[in-house]
Order: structure tokens, then sequence, then C-alpha cells
């Protein structure tokens, strides 16, 4: 801050190209929704695939479920700067580009979904075994069993799983903003940062908040407003 | 031939090292029509039992045939049609929280693939038959017990089956509430001809619907008949624990029995039991006539059942120990069950 006032370093609004900053904010809903658009899509798929193999009992299925779980854990659990940069390859032999914002949804979705993944398996277990068993005395084949109980009785959780990773997921869009992926936490990075505008990094945040708020919030109502239990 | 024919079924677990038994070897016939009880203490292996009727577990030796059908023969499809055939009912009434009452009802309906005006039609129509009209979109949640169980009821209807399953299906549910679903059932046995086989740790439940019981202990089939029979005239330790559950008097009788003892130290305290065809004798005056004893009731209780009704009651016999012996043995001619509890030497 050095001899600057508190507002002449967070309140100089002056400093912001309102353009930019809108640019910034469209490209961090870009990625975040086509992200996870991705991510609901592979998640729920990976999801249900650890359901389905951890409840049968057979050898072939358990070493299957730990290999499918070892591997998203491991994408789950590499820091996120670090995965986005060792697969940089990866992501320019698919988007052609290691920069820009669709640059940054491999990575994301990458670390997002075995994530949502663990919390789609989580919900599916947790829908009631007597409501499962009902069905199958009710001559309900396997499939029937997830579209017409499963997936229909753990609807809130998928939910509140979806507003918890898109949170998440906002905040790894700005660290991708690092390795030049555009918005918000690009902006603040660099405008802020490093040209020392506060103010931008500071609106910047506000805007972060503000999404992620909204964002909570429309996630807690459909959670509640399908929740009949 | 039997609607339900099971001969010396198995069922066993693999656990660590040792098999576990759920299902020893039983034997059992249920008739068309029947409202068959099993009636065991959690751990006897009766859920186990049920759910080999509707192939939900398979045996792993002895026959289930059910209508003609060997449950064994069926590859996975054919079972999964042949179980739509079969209602079933549970303890938690699993229904879905993410239904309406009346969605509920139509889901096994779906499963069949029926279409969805015939769905609504045919659920709407169980709906009535259950007495809940009015709660068609109400979801489970906001409904009490005794409904939720009106709905697993409905739902189990739906594919009209010819044999309905109910897992302690009266458990969760408070005395009165147990009564009005027992009435349903009973109400949709004779005006459906349905057969209905329940499993019940409730002799209450036993004695109130069905026509026949088998108890079950340990896996295995114990005791079987009808309820009658099988009530009047108990063999085994654990039928007996149940009639006894059911004749007891709530309040412990305990206390009264060592009353009356220290009273007449002399006397022994015995427990007659009653059935239908001598309840209405007069065969405790009987005995006072002829031998020369005392006669002292402690306590009794009348029960009515399906067919006709029994009862116990528990006296203390006083006199001279010959007579009482002699008094005893009348009553085991007179074909009235006499179980001594105290003074007997």
């Amino acid at each position: 801050m050095g001899n600057k006032t508190f507002s002449e370093t967070y309140l100089n609004f002056e400093q912001i190209d309102w353009g930019n900053m809108q640019q910034a904010t469209i490209d961090t809903l870009f990625m975040t929704f086509f992200s996870m658009v991705l991510v609901i899509i592979i998640g729920l798929l990976l999801g249900l695939a650890l359901y389905s193999l951890g409840r049968k009992s057979t050898t072939g299925a358990s070493v299957a479920y730990n290999i499918v779980s070892i591997v998203s854990n491991a994408f789950r659990s590499t820091p996120f700067m670090i995965l986005m940069v060792l697969i940089i390859p990866f992501t320019t032999l698919l988007v052609g580009s290691f920069l820009g914002a669709k640059a940054a949804i491999p990575a994301l979705v990458l670390s997002a979904a075995p994530f949502y993944a663990r919390m789609v398996e989580i919900a599916f277990r947790e829908v009631s075994p007597g409501v499962i068993e009902a069905a199958e005395a009710m001559g309900a084949s396997y499939w029937e069993i997830i579209y017409k109980i499963v997936i229909p009785e753990s609807v809130p959780a998928l939910i509140s799983g979806i507003t918890v990773t898109t949170i998440s997921m906002i905040g790894y869009t700005a660290m991708a903003g690092a390795i030049g992926a555009g918005g918000l936490g690009s902006l603040a990075w660099q405008e802020g940062f490093q040209r020392g505008n506060y103010t931008v990094t500071l609106v910047a945040t506000v805007i972060i908040l503000l999404i992620v708020f909204i964002l909570q919030g429309l996630g807690d109502f459909l959670a509640k407003a399908t929740d009949k239990r | 031939m039997a609607l339900i024919e099971l001969t010396h079924v198995k069922k066993s677990y693999a656990q660590k090292k040792t098999a576990v038994h759920a299902v020893n070897d039983v034997s059992l016939q249920v008739e068309k029509g029947d409202i068959y009880g099993i009636v065991g203490y959690s751990g006897a292996g009766k859920s186990t039992l049920v759910r080999l009727l509707n192939g939900l577990e398979l045996p792993t030796d002895g026959d289930v045939v059910i209508n003609g059908q060997n449950i064994l023969a069926l590859k996975n499809k054919e079972l999964r049609n042949f179980r739509k055939k079969i209602g079933m009912i549970f303890q938690h009434f699993n229904l879905l929280w993410s239904r309406t009452v009346i969605q509920n009802i139509e889901l096994p309906l779906e499963l069949a693939g029926v279409k969805k005006a015939q769905r609504r039609q045919k659920a709407k129509e169980l709906v009535q038959l259950v007495g809940l009209e009015g709660r068609e979109d109400a979801y489970p949640s906001q409904l009490s017990g005794g409904q939720k169980q009106r709905v697993g009821i409905a739902r189990a209807l739906a594919n009209d089956p010819e044999i309905l399953l109910c897992d302690e299906a009266t458990s969760a549910l408070d005395p009165q509430t147990t009564e009005e679903v027992l009435e349903l059932l009973l109400s949709i046995n004779k005006k459906l001809h349905l057969t209905i086989v329940l499993i019940t740790h409730e002799m209450n439940v036993i004695r109130k619907i069905c026509n026949k019981v088998a108890v079950m202990e340990l896996g295995k089939i114990v005791e079987e008949g009808s309820v009658q029979a099988v009530f009047s005239n108990p063999q085994q330790a654990v039928t007996k624990r149940f009639v006894q559950q059911d004749l007891e008097p709530e309040e412990d009788p305990e206390e009264l029995r060592q009353a009356f003892l220290r009273e007449n130290p002399h006397g022994r305290l015995v427990t007659l039991t009653f059935t239908q065809d001598n309840a209405n004798e007069p065969v405790i005056s009987q005995a006072i006539r002829q031998f020369k004893i005392d006669v002292n009731v402690v306590y009794g209780k009348i029960q009515q059942t399906n067919e006709g009704s029994f009862g116990a009651l528990t006296v203390l016999l006083t006199g001279d120990t010959k007579e009482i012996d002699q008094a005893v043995a009348f009553f085991g001619s007179q074909q009235v069950a006499v179980e001594v509890i105290e003074g007997g030497e």
C-alpha cells in the first residue's frame, strides 16, 4: 500500500476498465458453465459406475471399483495448479492451445468430475435399501432401479453436489487465470496485483462472491424444493 | 397341489469360516386363500424365508414351487416377470418419498409397462380399495404410519397378484393402527381371494387374521398347523412363549403368584389351557366335585381367534397331594393342557 490511504488503494474506481471487467466475468462464467456441463455428465456416469461396482460383491467388481476409485482420487486430490501444468501437452492436443478460457476446461473437468462423482456415489448410496428392495420385489430390472428409484430419490443430494462443485470450480477458474485462462481471477492477478491496482482485485472479488452467493442460494432453493422427505 | 410348496428348503450364507443357515430344511405348504402366518423371534430366519417366496433370495438347496413354477428354473428376466405377480409389503413401508401416493401406487404398473391412462385408472381404484380417497397427491412424508402402509398395500396389489407377502407389516404401527391394517388385509383376502403369507413376531397378529401358523426358530419350522390347534395346544417351548406373550395380562403376574403361594404354602399353582372344544365345559367344577380339593383362581384370559375361542386360567389347587395329582390327571383326560408352575415337586 505504501503511503496511499485505504480508499486510494481499494476504492480507486477510476482505474477500472469496466469493459475488461465484463469480459472477465463472462470468461469466468463461460469456463464454469462449460466445465460444469461436462463435470455433471462425467460425474454422474463415474458416480454411477462407483455405486454399481461398490454394490456388487464379486472380486472383479471390487478390483474395478478400487481402480476407478484410486484414479478418481488421484485427480481429485492433485493440487489444481499442478494438475493444470501437468496436463498442458494433453490440453494443447485437445483444444490446440494451452492459453485462454477454453484451455482451462480440460483441467477444470479433470479435477472436478471425480469430485462430483464421489458426491454422486454418496448420494446414490443414501437411497434407502428398503425402497430398492421393494422395487426388486416388483420385478424392476437394474436400469429401472437406477432411473426410477435411485436417481429420483437422490435428486436433492445431486443438486447440493452440483452447488458445492460449481462453487469450488469458480475458485479453480481463478487459479486457471494464472496460466492465461482469462476470467476474473486472471484480471485480479494481472491488473490488480502485478500493476498494483488493488481496486480491480477488490471488485473482481466482489463479483466472484456475488456469483457464489447467487449459486448457493439457487442450489439451496432447488435442493429444498425437490426434497419431499 | 398347494399354491406355495417348499420342500426341504435351505438357505445358507458363507461367513468367513462357517456357514450360517438362515433357513434350515423348511418344508411347508400354503393353500390358495390361506392367510398363513410365520411367527418367530428376530433371527429365526423368517425374513429370509419370506424372501425365498418371491425369489429375492434363492434357496441353496431344496425346491420353492409357486403355483406350479419352480423358482430355480427361472432365468433373470423370467424371475422379474414372475415377481410382478407377487405383492410385498414391508415393516418400514418402503415408499418413494419423491413420489406422491398415486405415483407410488403406479410404480409397479409402470414397471409392468401399463399405459399411462390405464395406470391412473387402476391406481385410483386401489386408492379407494385401501380407503385413501383425497390423499392421492400427498407425499408419504405427509401421511401417518397407517396411511403409509395402506399405500404400501395398494402398491403391492397394483399388478393383481395372487399372493401377498407381508414382512412385519404391522410391527412399526401402534395397536390401533395395527388393528385397522389387519382388518384391511382380512377384507382384501376375502374380496380378492388373495393368499397372504405374513411374518411377524406379534402373536396377536397371527391370532387376529391367520388361519394357519408356522413357528420358526433357528431356521427351522418347529411347529405348524391351524392357528386354533397350535394356540390351544402348543408343543414347543418357543410356541408356548409366544402363546404366553399373547395370553399374559399386561401387569406382571409374578407378584400375584408369590402372594398366593405365601398364603398357601402347600398348594399347587397350575395353568390350564382350554381349547375351543372344552372352553364351555364346566371342567373345574367337575374336578371340585370329584376330588377333595379347593380351587382358587389367580388370573385368566380368554382369547377370540379367527375360528373360535381359547383361554388360559391360572389356579391354585389346595388339598391332599394325592387328590391334587388326581385332579391334574383329570384335567389332562378332559383335553385341558396343564402346566404346573409351582408346588409340583
